[in-house]
């Protein structure tokens, strides 16, 4: 049966073999945490504890009063060591706050549980969404109570739920829904208390059929407006578009939000973490990593605290096998080649890979032979080989009318181009340009 | 962890298939055509399509020396190149010849607008058109397999001329005719075509309206020999699945290959029956060759959301 899809995409070896049948263990850090102050999209933090307080688990350790932001909380209890920049997941240096666990994870009563949420109004809702520090926990981190707000005006039709994972590797959303389906559905029941007009629609690619089960089975008890949406595996139909495009047959316009066709899409990490903040008064603490790739000896899927150590996660899965080429935070296909494992890990991280050259080699870039096989692979319709052309000839403005703005730097085109170019990589080159010169005319416009 | 770690930009692994590996495929596709092609003309087809691949070889590494580049013969497309020069040669052609169309084909039309997927008209082509006008007689002069040295028309000519009977049509699918040693086998052209479909590497769509193109207006047109007869003959099988699909110089996007293919078709239909060559694939390919960049600019995709926003103001 061939089910509705997205024009485009590729079909990378899923390897997900490695960890989908692997429960999901909990990891204790031993000594310090780090929290960087920048853990989602919008507004850093500034840290609101000072070096030698005492904190507990789900302290609030650092805010900020910017919208677009969202708090970031000690999964510890014990004392805060240093407070100053630390080597985070990109490489850059950040402000941290360092807390030296004592290991008693001594609770601090952030939030209020609520055992019936719907006796709280939307609004409340939101509020505590924002004050657990939710954010998309699919990888993109865009803070949840913003894409919870929506433009006034804007009728949300529906709640997407996204299962997709379709980034090689990973399995750590996939074994959320087997191993624990009550709270996704949970958390999307309050979302659709937030919006009680929308359907809610939980989308599932189908080489997870035993969480297509689990949550059709959980569903029959709830009923409702909210449904198991299964379809055809292909990446990217975890991004935002794509998976609209597929359940709703909706096209985002360029530049606009999802809210603008009646969609809000969440990942089932941050449903779960909906459920927990607003029924346990748990804000986040911790997520699941897959831990995995060629050159990890045990790869698995890990509970951990955030602010523990990359390093630790690694340990905990055996350590490497064999020499690494790249360690990647995140999937393979949009994943950050990271320089060092002795960084925490955040929020957004999904997965820690270790591959070998054999997986991930290194190529130079040859002459584009103009096979087509970057329109054919484009799941936004894009041309990326003329784009990337454009950009290398520092013709920004011939970028944007082709709208290389809409490029989702989902690396498809790179992953099908025979001649190895770095198409994905001169389309962020050529998106940061364009921002570099609207910046620049408005300097002019200014003065 | 001895070896510090790659630090590069996403995406982070990539397909099987190279630049190399799509050569290779195309070559590989061109061998049955190949085989035949010295089953029917003997080992002289095998001399031609050594010394071209070797002249097209030679003359690629020697620019790129001289002019201090990276050498890329082995991304196989010189190889490529050559192979199709010499598939579009009579048998009888001296192979000197068939080496200076080599050298015309790799450093003036290839290199000398910049390289692989860089030049603007199909180097094998326009390498045979040069041949064509330097030397029309060798270059027009069909031995007729199976009996040495006799040469005899092809059946365009015999069309053209209407002269002569037309060969079986089984001889015809075989390749048991006059014409360029890789054209005339449609049985060994058609399986190459197939194989490079089912892998992926050409699309259906440029063979498919090119070749009904050409029999829908041979038809029209009133041609004597019928629609089976036109597809068979001539450079069409071998144009249509080989030639006109060369990356570099057909349009990318879809709706352009097909705008790219019934142009082809029109125009080689049109030399064939009104024009002073009986046949008209290569010059069909090599003028809508030119077109490719102003049918590139006029068919790009649609970008996702764009024209409903549109619709929806």
């Amino acid at each position: 049966m061939s089910l509705a899809t997205f024009r485009g995409g590729i079909h990378p070896p899923g390897s997900k073999f490695m960890t989908e049948n692997k429960e999901i263990e909990m990891l204790v850090p031993k000594g310090e945490l780090v929290y960087p102050m920048s853990q989602h999209l919008g507004a850093p933090c500034v840290p609101i504890v000072k070096k030698g307080d005492r904190v507990l688990t789900g302290q609030k350790i650092a805010d900020t009063d910017a919208f677009v932001s969202a708090p970031i909380m000690s999964s510890v209890s014990g004392t805060v060591k240093d407070i100053g920049n630390r080597m985070t997941i990109s490489g850059a240096l950040e402000t941290c706050v360092i807390v030296e666990s004592d290991g008693l994870f001594e609770h601090g009563a952030s939030l209020l549980p609520h055992r019936d949420f719907r006796e709280l109004e939307p609004a409340e809702c939101v509020k505590i969404i924002r004050e657990a520090g939710i954010v998309g926990m699919g990888g993109a981190t865009f803070p949840t109570h913003v894409k919870l707000s929506p433009p006034p005006g804007k009728k949300i039709k529906w709640i997407i739920v996204n299962g997709a994972e379709c980034e090689p590797f990973l399995s750590c959303d996939n074994r959320l829904m087997i191993e624990h389906p009550e709270p996704i559905i949970g958390g999307l029941e309050i979302c659709l208390h937030i919006f009680p007009e929308a359907e809610g629609i939980i989308a599932v690619e189908n080489n997870k059929p035993e969480a297509i089960r689990r949550l059709t089975g959980e569903l029959s008890e709830h009923g409702a407006n909210i449904r198991v949406a299964p379809h055809d595996v292909k990446y990217p139909q975890g991004a935002e578009k794509m998976l609209i495009l597929t359940v709703t047959g909706q096209e985002i316009p360029p530049g606009a939000l999802p809210a603008e066709v009646g969609c809000l899409v969440l990942n089932v990490s941050t449903l779960t973490h909906i459920w927990h903040a607003v029924t346990d008064g748990t804000p986040v603490l911790d997520r699941v990593v897959s831990v995995a790739g060629d050159a990890v000896a045990s790869p698995k899927n890990i509970i951990a605290p955030l602010g523990t150590s990359v390093r630790e996660l690694v340990d905990a899965a055996g350590g490497f096998s064999r020499e690494p080429a790249r360690i990647l935070s995140g999937g393979p296909m949009m994943g950050i080649s990271m320089r060092s494992i002795d960084v925490p890990i955040v929020k957004g991280t999904s997965g820690i890979l270790a591959l070998s050259p054999k997986y991930a080699p290194t190529f130079d870039e040859s002459n584009c032979i103009r096979c087509g096989r970057c329109i054919t692979a484009c799941p936004m319709g894009l041309w990326p080989s003329e784009l990337d052309k454009a950009v290398r000839l520092r013709q920004y403005s011939n970028f944007e009318q082709n709208g290389g703005m809409n490029c989702i730097e989902c690396g498809s085109c790179t992953y099908v181009c025979p001649s190895r170019r770095f198409l994905t990589q001169t389309c962020r080159d050529g998106k940061a340009g364009v921002m570099a010169e609207r910046v620049k005319q408005k300097g002019i416009g200014a003065k | 962890m001895d070896k510090p770690l790659v630090i590069a930009s996403s995406p982070h692994i990539r397909a099987e298939m190279s630049t190399q590996k799509i050569m290779a495929n195309v070559i590989g596709a061109l061998i049955p055509a190949g085989l035949a092609s010295i089953y029917f003309f003997g080992p002289r087809a095998a001399a031609i399509v050594a010394v071209c691949v070797a002249s097209c070889v030679i003359s690629e590494a020697a620019w790129q020396k001289l002019s201090g580049g990276k050498i890329t013969v082995s991304d196989l497309s010189a190889t490529l190149t050559g192979l199709l020069l010499a598939y579009n040669l009579p048998p009888s052609v001296p192979l000197w010849m068939g080496a200076i169309g080599g050298v015309f084909a790799m450093i003036i039309v290839k290199h000398f607008f910049g390289g692989l997927g860089q030049n603007i008209v199909n180097p094998a082509l326009a390498g045979r058109a040069v041949m064509l006008s330097c030397w029309p007689v060798a270059m027009t002069t069909w031995t007729t397999p199976w009996v040495d040295g006799v040469s005899g028309p092809t059946p365009l000519a015999v069309i053209k001329l209407s002269g002569g009977a037309l060969p079986r049509l089984a001889d015809m699918f075989i390749g048991r005719i006059g014409g360029c040693i890789g054209e005339t086998s449609s049985i060994a052209l058609l399986l190459g075509g197939a194989y490079l479909i089912w892998k992926g590497i050409i699309s259906w769509r440029i063979p498919a309206v090119y070749i009904i193109t050409v029999a829908v207006l041979s038809a029209l047109f009133g041609r004597s020999g019928g629609p089976v007869v036109e597809i068979l003959s001539g450079g069409l099988i071998l144009g249509a699945f080989f030639m006109a699909t060369d990356y570099a110089t057909c349009p990318m996007t879809p709706p352009g290959q097909i705008v790219f293919a019934f142009g082809c078709g029109l125009i080689a239909s049109l030399i064939r029956t009104f024009g002073g060559y009986p046949e008209g694939v290569s010059y069909s390919i090599l003028i809508m060759n030119l077109a490719v960049p102003i049918i590139d600019r006029l068919t790009p995709p649609r970008v996702l959301g764009e024209a409903k926003r549109h619709a929806s103001k």
